[in-house]
Order: C-alpha cells, then structure tokens, then sequence
C-alpha cells in the first residue's frame, strides 16, 4: 500500500480507563487488505477464547478497506464481534456515511473494548477520541433522539457518521442493532446488545483528508468507468428504480416468498406490497450512502391521523427494502402498506433487527394459534396475522421483557423454540432468523453454511433460480458455487465494497483499483486471499463452538412449496456433509 | 487610415474581451433542485478529484443534511458574490475579488487565519485540514458533471441565478 496512506492506522479505544491509542498495522492490511480481511484478524487477537459476548473484554471491530473514499460504491464498514445471538462470529455490514467517515478520520479499523460504568459516546475527530457523558440519552423511546442530540452537539456536518443504538440494545436483546445515518444498520447478529453491554450509546466520526494514488491519469479514468457503469449500467437499475423491493413479486410468483411464517410461500393478496406498487403510491425520498451515486435507500412517507384532530398528522419518513416488506409484511400477514410502515417505524424506533424481529413475531402468532402459550406469556396481547397494532405493542413487550417466555423471545427464535418448543415452525438457521428467501435448497445450504456474513443471504438464491429450477445438480456441486462465489465476497468486503456493485467490480477490476493506492495483487492472488479470509472466519466460528452437528433445521423447508420442488432433507444432508469435510478439514 | 486602425482594434478587443466574459468568467454553478438531491457526496469527491488524488481535503462543494438525512439536504456552493465577504475580511490580500463576483485564492498570500471561513455566512469557503487554507470554488462545474441526479447546473449569469 502507499506510503503515506492512513489505512494502516487501527484506533483502539480502552471504555474501562477512557483512554485511545493509534497502532500502525501496515502488515495487516498489506495482506489482507482491510473490511472483513483485516476485521476477522482483529478480532481473532482481540477476542479472548470462549468469553461471554457481552463481558467487557470482549471486543468490537470496525474496518474500512483501501477503496473507500477513492472509488464509488466503496461504503461499507465491516463490524465484527462475537455474536451474542449465535454465540460465534458476528459480522455486519453498513453504509451510510460510516466508511467515508472512518476513513477521512484516519483510520482503517477501530477497536472498542472495556466498558464504560455510565453511559457513553464516543466523538472521533481530529486524531482524538473524546468521552462523552451519554447518562441523559440513555434510556430514551425513540432512538432517533439520541442520534439527534449528538449531531446537534458535535461538529463534521455533512462528512460526519452516527452510529447509535436503541432500547432493544441497552436492554441487550441479542439481535438488536446499530444504526447509522438514520435509515442503515449494523443489522442481525446483536451488534446493538454488545454496545449496550459497554454502556456505548453512540459514537460519531468524521474527517476530511487526501488520499493519495499513484498514477493520476489512470486514476482519473478508471474513476469515470466505474462511475459510468454505477450510473448507467443495467447492472445497477434494479438497485436505484424501484429498489430491491422489485423482488417481491418476481419471488412471489416463483412460490418462494415467505408468507405467514413460510406456512406458505406465495400470496395473492400481496400486490400493495410489491416494489412497483409501493413506489407507485409510497416512496417519497431516494437517498444514497456516501461515495455512492445508485442510491438505493428507499423512503416512504407514513401520515397517520391523530385520534383527537383531524387536521394534525404524524408524518414519519420510513425506510422501506425487500427485506423490510417481507419480514414486517409478508412473514407476518400484513399487506397493507401503511400498516407494515408503522411496524417498520416501531422495529427502527426500538433499534432491533427487523428479519429476525419479523420472524419471531411470526412464531409468537403460530405459537398463538397452536395453544403452545398462554395469554399471560405474552402480557395478555390478542396477537393475530396482519394485525399491525397487536404486533407493534409486542415489539415493545419483546424488547422490555418481563415474562420468562419473552425474555426467551428476546434472545431469538432458537432460543425460545428450545424451551417452548414449535422448534418445527422456528424459522432460523444457526440460530440467526431467516433472510426472504426459500428459492430451493441451494438457498438453505448457504443459510446453514454460514457462508456469508450476517445477513445470511448468500450464492443459493442465484443457483436455486440458474441451476435448479429445470435441472438438478449434486448438493457436493452446489457446496462448491457457494465457497466459490464466498471467496470473491470475502475481497469485495475487504476493500470494502458494496455487494450491490458485484457486476462492476470482478476481481480484475479490484486488481486495478489496488494498484492505484499501492497494492500489486492479480486477480488469482485476491481469489486466494478471498479464500484464506473465508477460512479464517471458519476457524473463529469453529473455534467459538459452531458444529454441523448441532444445527436445528425447521421442517416447515422441507413442507412449503419451493419452486424447484427439490428441498429435502436429503439433499441438505449430504450438502452439510461434504461441507463440513471441506471445511474442518 | 489611423482611425480606421483604432477602429479595428476597439472592435476586435470588444470581441474578445465579450467572448472570453461569456465563456470563462460568467459561468456560475447554481443549485437547480435540492429536493433531488440523495446525499451521495459525488459533487464532493469530483470537486476533490481536481487536484487528481482522492479523498475530500480539497473538496469546495459541501452537502450535509438539512435536520437530519429524513429532511433531504442542503447543497451548499458558492455565490461568487459581487462583493465578496470572504474577500473583505481577508487581512493579507490572499483572496482577490474577480470583476464578476466571486474570489480567487492568491496561496502564496494566504496565513491560514481562517477570517473568511468565519465571514462567508452560507459556510461556503471550505477548510483544506492539512495545508491550513481555504479551497474557493472557482466555478468549474465538475461537480455538476459528476451529478447524477441533477441537482447542479453550470450556467450563464446573465442575470442572477439562483443559489442555496
């Protein structure tokens, strides 16, 4: 890498003795390039074998990669930690302003650990970490206020990233998240609970610096051809028309759209909620994370009448993606677009992860409807599918538990399941909460891998749809797309690129790019760099207990129409097989 | 034949001088819609990208969000004032005013006191951290090149256009 490029800089921050300091990790990044690469190494360092996630010491990564802030769509941040809702590897990934931020600051990674006897913020600026006194945020409904205060409070307008969490993280809900910019997460894994644990109620970031390459001409073209392709290629148009919510209905007429706790997979009644429709009649505002010209991130406005005035609305600004619509629509039977808004506003307002807050509202309503709990267990809620308003009050009652069965609920669908049964209809893999896809068994392979970082999408919807759905293919073969494809994910978000760019940045536009800010590496080097960071992880999941083994597989996958008809349980099992060869061995 | 000369040259300069106002000095970048604005920074980077690294040190374009990103943004970009603050304030004589609004940035002049960031009340002179001076927009237009959803536009000020 150049010479004079701060990427190298890791910013550790000590919360128990309030106390920073700057280590040069030249070698870290030199070989394994930054984001995911460089978190993973971070974290197998810092993080004391077996240690409770949420205890002091265990640590928090954040890490940015060599073309952030140098070439578009490199705006993501890599989060890892151990996960307190699997137990092992917690990776996250969000934009926002998070990347450009943390690398105009000066760093390419930052490492939190200890923990704070009150509450805290962060404020990083000018090569200094400032200590807050968060006491007064801390606690508060809306976790939009906290973030609100800050920026009011503290300088970097406009170059400046948010992160904050909500109730759901202070009160260490495994699954709750941390947002930033408002409408992006560090979604999934608990990323929220493990702030939370710390007494972290935010941190802010922000810098403005050059970053230098080596050969301006070049830089200037190859700039303009990868801002061409984000701008006018058709890869890019499904991400900035109508957003990844066109899936919904090309899912739906597949039969592969979670409805209803995937008792079933298709609906009619889902039309509202279609990606057409909702910009139709919904979307309001596009906005973009930083560096990035698609602008993907899809708002809609919610105008909701006060009961006492007619003339007075509330009128919130909601973030709407595929992901959204099916966990807080689809999954729980609502198809009434304004009623999913107002559930999406409660699930952003507590700061918990929307797919696995989604599925276990649709447990809770199955566990309902088979007499598996009682009234009592759930504070005495009339929960039914679609309906908005039950669902919202029982957010609020998973987040502020007090009966055993929500505490259990607010430890995730796995762990409630283990203790109240309904383990069949328990929709997670691994102990993390299904994505929206049950395209086929290529689809489930890549859950139960592991494969991907936290948002557990991963190659199989893509092989599902290729490969699967007028042929057949071994599962050994559909093991291998996925590792394959994962090496190649693993470089993207080491440099840290957003997946949504995978058409315009193959690996040999990666090399290019890397040239450009120092790094002499072929195509075939970074797919075996790729490989080697995917394995690390392995070792760190496996090293924190993960096992084949014990994987709890719902059989509802195995009942729900598919549309390649070829989800069986045998076919999962001798795909786990041979990866669980390939693997630990 | 003497005043036939002078005849000539005062036409010939008139042309010139109005041709070289009409392509160089008028040109003024005005924000055509904020409203459409997605808060991508692409303006910023390209502005940045003039001096051919990468990063946003040098970046005179400036969006930030207007109470929060739900509210949309606010592009902030220089007027070029007829009678610029930045200018009158500047002790040194570093930012020399331009005969049709606006200011250019004499370095060499400059002490980095940052008087003019503090008199431009839009917060359109912007700050180079590492070399301790101002970065003044000079009215190119590569941000409104780099604008992929329109919210720039380089135009002729004939009259005065309308800047947020």
């Amino acid at each position: 890498m150049n010479k004079n490029d701060t990427l190298s800089n890791v910013l550790y921050i000590d919360l128990t003795k309030k106390k920073s300091w700057v280590n040069d990790r030249r070698e870290l990044f030199e070989k394994y390039l930054g984001g995911t690469g460089v978190a993973t190494q971070l974290l197998m360092e810092e993080c004391p074998e077996g240690i409770d996630p949420l205890d002091p010491e265990s640590p928090i990564i954040f890490a940015v990669g060599p073309l952030t802030a140098v070439f578009p769509l490199a705006s993501k941040t890599c989060a890892m930690f151990k996960s307190p809702h699997t137990g092992d590897l917690g990776e996250s990934h969000a934009g926002g302003r998070s990347a450009v931020a943390i690398r105009m600051a000066g760093y390419g990674a930052i490492v939190i650990k200890g923990a704070s006897e009150i509450p805290v913020y962060l404020s990083i600026r000018d090569g200094k970490v400032f200590f807050k006194n968060a006491e007064t945020l801390w606690g508060m409904k809306d976790s939009s206020i906290p973030a609100r205060v800050i920026r009011q409070n503290e300088k970097g307008e406009g170059l400046r990233a948010i992160f904050r969490i909500g109730q759901a993280g202070e009160n260490l809900v495994t699954y709750s998240s941390v947002t930033t910019e408002t409408y992006r997460h560090f979604g999934r894994l608990g990323l929220g609970a493990v702030f939370g644990s710390k007494k972290l109620k935010g941190l802010i970031v922000s810098g403005k610096r050059m970053i230098e390459v080596n050969n301006k001409k070049e830089y200037r073209k190859l700039y303009d051809e990868i801002y061409k392709a984000a701008t006018d290629s058709p890869v890019m148009k499904k991400y900035h028309d109508i957003g990844t919510a066109v899936n919904i209905k090309t899912l739906n007429t597949l039969k592969a759209l979670p409805v209803k706790n995937l008792q079933m997979s298709t609906s009619e009644s889902i039309e509202p909620l279609t990606g057409e429709e909702m910009a139709k009649n919904h979307l309001a505002r596009r906005v973009a994370c930083a560096h990035c010209p698609v602008a993907c991130v899809h708002l809609a406005y919610l105008r909701e009448p006060y009961e006492d005035d007619p003339y007075f609305f509330k009128t919130t600004p909601v973030g709407y993606d595929f992901e959204l619509i099916y966990s807080l629509g689809t999954m729980v039977g609502i198809y009434d677009p304004t009623q999913m808004l107002k559930l999406i506003d409660k699930v952003e307002e507590v700061g918990v992860d929307a797919m696995s807050m989604g599925v276990i509202l649709a447990w809770i309503t199955e566990m309902v409807e088979r007499n598996k709990i009682s009234k009592a267990d759930i504070e005495g809620l009339e929960i039914k599918w679609g309906d908005a308003d039950a669902y919202i009050q029982l957010v609020d009652e998973v987040t502020h538990p007090k009966t055993d069965f929500l505490k259990a609920c607010a430890k995730g669908v796995d762990f409630a399941a283990a203790k109240y049964g309904g383990k069949e209809f328990a929709m997670q893999f691994g102990r993390n909460e299904m994505p929206g896809y049950h395209t086929g068994p290529a689809c489930y392979l890549g859950f139960l891998l592991g494969a991907r970082h936290s948002h557990l999408d991963n190659a199989g919807y893509s092989v599902d749809q290729k490969e699967l759905l007028d042929n057949t293919l071994a599962p050994e073969k559909v093991v291998d797309k996925l590792l394959d494809e994962e090496a190649i994910r693993q470089i993207l978000s080491s440099i840290a690129v957003c997946f949504f760019a995978r058409g315009i940045y193959d690996l040999k536009m990666v090399s290019r790019g890397l040239k450009l800010v120092g790094f002499e590496l072929d195509d075939k080097q970074l797919h075996d760099i790729g490989k080697q960071i995917h394995l690390s992880k392995y070792q760190f999941k496996v090293r924190e207990g993960f096992e084949f083994d014990k994987l709890n597989i719902p059989e509802r996958i195995y009942q729900t129409e598919d549309p390649t008809g070829q989800i069986t349980k045998e076919f999962i099992h001798n795909g786990l097989k041979y990866a669980q060869k390939l693997i630990i061995q | 034949m003497n005043f036939f000369k002078i005849y000539w040259k005062l036409i010939s300069y008139l042309v010139i001088h109005f041709t070289i106002e009409k392509k160089t000095d008028i040109m003024k970048l005005s924000v055509k819609d904020a409203m459409r604005c997605v808060g991508c920074q692409s303006c910023m980077f390209a502005c940045s990208r003039r001096s051919g690294n990468a990063g946003l040190s040098n970046t005179c374009i400036g969006v930030r969000s207007t109470g929060g990103i739900s509210r949309g943004y606010t592009v902030i970009v220089c007027r070029s004032c007829k009678n610029p603050p930045c200018a009158s304030v500047c002790p040194t004589g570093a930012l020399v005013p331009q005969k049709n609004g606006g200011v250019r940035l004499k370095s060499s002049k400059c002490i980095g006191c940052g008087l003019c960031k503090e008199a431009c009340i839009i917060d359109a002179v912007f700050w180079n951290e590492e070399q301790n001076k101002p970065v003044i927009c000079v009215q190119c237009g590569i941000c409104a090149d780099y604008c992929p959803y329109d919210v720039l536009e380089l135009i002729k000020d004939e009259k005065e256009v309308s800047h947020e």
